[in-house]
């Protein structure tokens, strides 16, 4: 497999953003995945994400670790600087990446094998770091590139394209994200873009540790009967707590929602998301509520999806390290060495 | 019972002999010996003081070793002149360590049988003991104390002149001026008894000199943390491990102090305890693709850890630098020792075909030279550049020349494509060869809305950083970067040669912490008419130097302190030098290499017959 360019055609009529930007200039090389796969409609959901929120592309760093979903930087935002790094190491080179440089947008995107095992320690230490990003798991219970081994999400009891039966426990991300103290958790399903884009948007509009994880079927080896992670299985057992849309102002409620299913949360940057609460009992400011939810519905065998959890006023890592607000990259000479007379104090003292 | 002086008439020497404290660590020894070295470096007399620790917190025994050297000579000496024995758990060892003729300082509130004495070495007791608990009530004020107490003794022993170490410990308690005057006390008790029931002074003696000049006292893990300062450096990532934690903590520690931005108070630096060694390196990595300038701090065994990581930064090509303070391994091996162990894990790491860029400083001073210019050649280059201290020059203070800076000079941040470049129509191709240096040009995210950016990747690509597994690409691309390695060796610090006074048959290779012992040692095998030539590299790859060095001699001794002989393995590998050529000298026991060893080592291949005698 080599790299496939996609051909840069574009219909005149064509919509622009704000920006005059068409989707066109939010993709990137044609996938080399397989067809049907998951990670394809979540790549072209961060396209229409990025191009609804009239992202500059070149603002946007997208980094990734190893394996399926991780190959995926490659097919969107060609015009942003990408960063495939290590297996499971993804959130250390966007940490770092994040500290040198905190005007950009990081869009860290891994996979279940890439962050539930071999990375699951780099993926709770970013979260509960409050590093300033959008972190998407594309999820599907499966190693992909080596051909249908379990991984650490796949569900106890499930089973696999050759007839073996997981008998490990599973690792619940959201969950240890909620935990962990993650300001932005959510769960999606790559087979509904609909909930999927403004999940996205919410999160990148986020100024904290934004985590989605998004379950998304391998139809190679793990769309089967038997499995958790296939197409039909995630549409019979999605449990919708609500139904979220970004709006950049604070709009009009229209009267066709009942008192008390819609709830209106303004983030930090202004942006207001609106949601339609499907689950009347769900409060998504209620970490531990929300944690409680998942666990009781996971144990019925069902998967909930929406936002799970938003704190309106997060803090970043930048916050907790009191960083200067000029990006750590540009700082110069003048700013960073004390010079000659400083040392020759120094000196002095070491006398 | 032996109390004072016994029949032996002691050793006779000004200037130029070893006192070795036998302590429990945790017991505050460790300030108070080092007043003790710096009193007498006050004095203008060269000191070189050693720590030699367990890896534990409190209850094991510590020593803590300081050579008076008015010749100024700064390695280990081997043997003790003068042993301050206050750790019963070592006694008969710190008894026999002591040299024929030497002295014995110990606590004699408990009387010990004559057996527990040697009948060649001057016996110097004091009731210790007793005097604090006369004195004082609070148990830690009698522990700590009594360590100023004895200082106070040797003061008096030794003929330091007691008004420099009280303004001593008036500098070191400024801030707490209530610690002053009791501390002053203590030290006047100690130095009165000594000075009324001992035979003050001995005869071990510090005379004044002025043999100090303006040389500065520092452990080289600090005085890389600064040099990383001066460097530019902006983004820490590290994760504790002995002997290379306090290197980030004294960045941390200059940082604070350099770095806070006047009006708002906030930090031009972000330091990030990772949650391990891959963390760590990882966040070093994606800062400095960034552009910032970032490092991570540690030893073999986070080395180790980093394999993987550190075979990306190479074959991506990001900069990042590495401070080794290298400690004897494998795995844990003993954490608190010194070794030069991980030349062969840093030359080569990583999986594929992978070298790296080292740098071998010989003090402090070095630590702070080679700290700030990893940084430029690790921007230069685009790849990890390794730092390569120990413990032994790591965690020990050592007397350097000052440091110094040009405040002329730039960061030099490689070459980086910017907006301006790319709108002029610069040609961007991530690793493209435009200069013939094997160093592509790169472009930091964000710099421009259609141009310039580019994917990053571990895996195979080609001159414009597009994914391919063409063979031919890929070939293309890993003789750039040989080609790029090549470049570096013109770079780096060139090797410093101090040829012997008439032209020698024999030359010396040596590197990092060793450079007093050898300077010493030359000295040694010189009085017995062996002279050598010696040349110290300063970095990796090799200058030309080095193989017109070895070239020009008929055979060249290797001294090194691993078993293996690491950098021999290197100069045969990478110079293709005749293994029968380059000679092994190995010191590998944990402890700092000393002059008497090499010289004892090489005197016996050149002359088996006559080894040269002991140092005096």
């Amino acid at each position: 497999m080599t790299f496939l360019p996609k051909p840069k055609l574009s219909h005149p009529g064509l919509a622009r953003n704000a920006l005059g930007y068409t989707r066109r200039d939010y993709e990137g090389a044609i996938s080399t995945l397989c067809a049907g796969c998951g990670h394809d409609s979540i790549s072209a959901a961060i396209v229409r994400a990025c191009f609804a929120l009239d992202l500059p592309p070149h603002r946007i760093a997208k980094l990734s670790g190893i394996g399926c979903s991780s190959k995926t930087p490659t097919y969107f935002l060609g015009a942003s600087h990408g960063f495939n790094s290590v297996h499971g190491r993804m959130p250390s080179v966007l940490t770092g990446a994040n500290l040198a440089n905190r005007s950009l947008i990081y869009l860290g995107v891994s996979g279940d094998g890439d962050s539930a095992s071999i990375g699951i320690g780099q993926f709770a230490h970013a979260i509960r770091r409050g590093v300033n990003m959008v972190y998407i798991v594309e999820n599907n219970g499966v190693y992909g590139l080596t051909k249908g081994q379990f991984s650490a999400t796949a569900d106890r009891g499930a089973k696999s394209k050759r007839g073996v039966i997981n008998t490990d426990e599973s690792i619940d991300l959201v969950g240890i994200a909620l935990q962990l103290g993650a300001t932005f958790v959510a769960r999606s399903f790559s087979g509904d873009k609909a909930q999927l884009v403004p999940l996205i948007e919410a999160a990148i509009k986020h100024e904290g540790a934004a985590f989605i994880d998004c379950i998304s079927p391998c139809v190679a080896f793990n769309n089967h009967e038997g499995s958790t992670k296939s197409y039909d299985f995630v549409r019979e057992h999605n449990e919708v707590v609500n139904r979220l849309d970004v709006i950049e102002s604070r709009p009009e409620i229209t009267v066709d929602y009942a008192p008390g299913a819609v709830e209106m949360v303004q983030q930090h940057d202004g942006t207001w998301l609106r949601l339609r609460k499907l689950a009347d009992d769900y409060d998504l400011h209620d970490r531990v509520a929300a944690m409680d939810h998942m666990q009781r519905h996971h144990a019925a065998g069902e998967i909930v999806t929406g936002l799970l959890y938003v704190d309106p006023e997060p803090r970043d890592l930048h916050q907790h390290l009191n960083t200067v607000e000029t990006p750590l990259n540009a700082l110069d000479d003048a700013a960073l060495v004390p010079g000659a007379a400083a040392l020759e104090k120094l000196n002095a003292a070491l006398r | 019972m032996l109390q004072t002086l016994s029949e032996i008439a002691g050793l006779q020497r000004v200037n130029d002999f070893v006192v070795t404290f036998a302590n429990v660590n945790g017991s505050g020894s460790a300030s108070a010996n080092a007043l003790f070295g710096k009193s007498i470096l006050r004095m203008g007399v060269p000191v070189a003081p050693r720590n030699i620790f367990p890896s534990n917190i409190q209850g094991l025994p510590t020593w803590y070793e300081v050579r008076v050297s008015e010749a100024g000579h700064l390695g280990a000496r081997g043997g003790v002149d003068l042993m301050v024995a206050m750790n019963p758990q070592t006694w008969d060892q710190d008894i026999s360590a002591i040299e024929p003729g030497g002295y014995l300082f110990y606590d004699s509130t408990k009387p010990l049988p004559a057996t527990k004495f040697r009948d060649d070495i001057v016996v110097l007791g004091m009731p210790l003991t007793e005097l604090c608990n006369r004195a004082y009530g609070d148990p830690r004020e009698r522990q700590l104390l009594k360590n100023i107490i004895y200082v106070g003794a040797l003061v008096a022993l030794l003929a330091i002149d007691p008004a420099i170490t009280e303004t001593l410990l008036a500098e070191q308690f400024r801030g707490k001026d209530k610690l002053i005057a009791p501390n002053i006390a203590a030290l006047r008790m100690g130095w009165e008894y000594a000075r009324a029931q001992l035979p003050c002074p001995i005869g071990l003696r510090v005379r004044p000199a002025a043999a100090v000049g303006d040389r500065i006292a520092i452990d080289g893990n600090a005085a890389a943390a600064l040099g990383a300062l001066y460097g530019g450096a902006t983004v820490a990532a590290w994760y504790p491990i002995t002997p290379s934690s306090s290197l980030a903590e004294a960045f941390m520690r200059y940082c604070h102090r350099f770095r806070i931005d006047q009006a708002t108070g906030r930090h031009r630096f972000a330091v990030v305890q990772a949650e391990d060694e891959l963390a760590s390196i990882g966040m070093v990595i994606g800062a400095a693709w960034n552009g910032a300038r970032a490092f991570t701090a540690t030893s073999g065994p986070g080395i180790s850890l980093m394999q993987e990581f550190l075979g990306l930064a190479y074959f991506a090509e990001i900069p990042a630098v590495i401070f080794d303070v290298q400690r004897a391994g494998p795995s844990t091996g003993m954490p608190t020792r010194t070794q030069q162990c991980d030349i062969l894990a840093c030359a080569y790491a990583s999986h594929g075909d992978t070298k790296h860029v080292l740098l071998f400083p010989e003090d402090p001073h070095e630590c702070f030279t080679m700290a700030a210019l990893a940084f430029d050649l690790a921007d230069r280059l685009q790849t990890p550049i390794f730092v390569m201290l120990d413990l032994d020059i790591g965690m020990n203070e050592r007397l350097c020349q000052p440091f110094a800076w040009d405040d002329t000079k730039r960061m030099d941040r490689g070459k980086v494509m910017t907006a301006a470049d790319l709108d002029a129509g610069k040609e961007f191709g991530r690793y493209l060869d435009v200069d013939g240096d094997g160093i592509p040009y790169r472009t930091y995210p964000g710099t421009h809305p259609t141009r310039g950016a580019f994917f990053t990747r571990g895996t195979s690509k080609d001159r414009y950083a597009r994914y391919t597994e063409d063979g031919a690409a890929y070939a293309d691309n890993m003789l750039r970067l040989l080609r790029k390695h090549a470049t570096a060796r013109h770079l780096l610090p060139r090797p410093i040669a101090r040829p012997a006074p008439a032209p020698a048959r024999f030359g010396a290779i040596y590197f990092g912490s060793t450079s007093p012992a050898m300077d010493e040692a030359v000295l040694l095998l010189a009085a017995r008419a062996l002279p050598l030539d010696l040349l110290r590299l300063r970095g990796f790859p090799f200058h030309d130097d080095v193989a017109r060095f070895i070239a020009d001699h008929q055979q060249v001794f290797v001294v090194e302190q691993n078993r293996d002989g690491q950098l021999r393995t290197l100069l045969i590998n990478e110079l293709e030098i005749d293994p029968a050529k380059l000679i092994r000298v190995v010191h590998f026991d944990g402890t700092p290499i000393t002059a008497r060893f090499i010289a004892t080592a090489i005197a016996a291949t050149l002359a088996p017959a006559t080894l040269p005698e002991e140092a005096p």
